[in-house]
């Protein structure tokens, strides 16, 4: 299975990544419950990437474990990166004006979720949901 | 730039989204709906969401917003037609939408700003 990169420069490309994401979850049978959950966290990591990133790219792709199915999304940017990862998980931290619910909230709806960040390396989160 | 239209009912706005939102339509609503409340002196605002597949917090933070700017105008809001999926997404997001008023459908919504 191959994986599709997708540029995350502008607020439509947060929307284009949602729709891709929307039909690789379709594709492994996720539930209606589990893709909203999927496609939900992929829009709050992807406008992420964008506003704090200062834009980068999604790369998702279906993936298998044993008999079950799955998509795995990877949001990558070069932006400041971030010092302090337990805060920046934390409910209703934020360092840009939101609710500060984006990576806490994204970690709750998937099953699988990593974040790689250093200040001046730019951030990479990859989150996978599998079907039940 | 494609805008979500408003509509007039009586003292009521209605608003409809059908379409994924992107977040140079939902700051334009969001001026739409103000400069509509002071011509026309409606006193409700119903946005009706049953087309939107996910609400996330940028969408969640919007919808918070109309409120907040309505009710400095006088007007109430309601949101109404939210899918069960994103309900439930929606709270293990997070967000509560406090100080929101939601209802099932637009009928039961515009009982509740008659």
């Amino acid at each position: 299975m191959t994986a599709q990169e997708l540029p995350i420069h502008g607020d439509a490309d947060v929307v284009r990544v949602r729709q891709a994401v929307r039909a690789l979850a379709i594709e492994a049978k996720l539930s209606l419950v589990d893709q909203t959950k999927l496609v939900t966290a992929a829009s709050e990591l992807a406008r992420n990437t964008l506003t704090y990133g200062g834009g980068g790219s999604a790369t998702i792709e279906r993936v298998e474990n044993g008999t079950r199915a799955g998509v795995r999304a990877l949001f990558h940017d070069d932006g400041p990166g971030i010092a302090d990862l337990a805060l920046a998980l934390r409910d209703g931290y934020t360092s840009g004006g939101g609710l500060g619910l984006g990576l806490g909230g994204a970690k709750r709806l998937v099953d699988a979720f990593e974040i790689r960040s250093e200040p001046g390396r730019g951030t990479t989160v990859t989150v996978t949901k599998w079907a039940r | 730039m494609e805008r979500i239209p408003v509509l007039k009912i009586g003292d009521t706005l209605l608003v409809s989204i059908q379409t994924d939102l992107h977040d140079q339509m939902v700051l334009a609503l969001q001026e739409d709906l103000a400069d509509r409340i002071a011509a026309t002196g409606a006193r409700g605002v119903l946005i009706d969401i049953s087309g939107l597949e996910i609400v996330d917090s940028f969408a969640g933070r919007m919808l918070a917003a109309i409120a907040g700017i309505s009710k400095i105008l006088d007007a109430e809001t309601v949101v109404v037609g939210m899918r069960p999926a994103v309900a439930i997404t929606l709270v293990e997001l997070g967000l509560s939408l406090n100080g929101i008023k939601t209802a099932l459908d637009v009928e039961r919504g515009l009982r509740l700003l008659s």
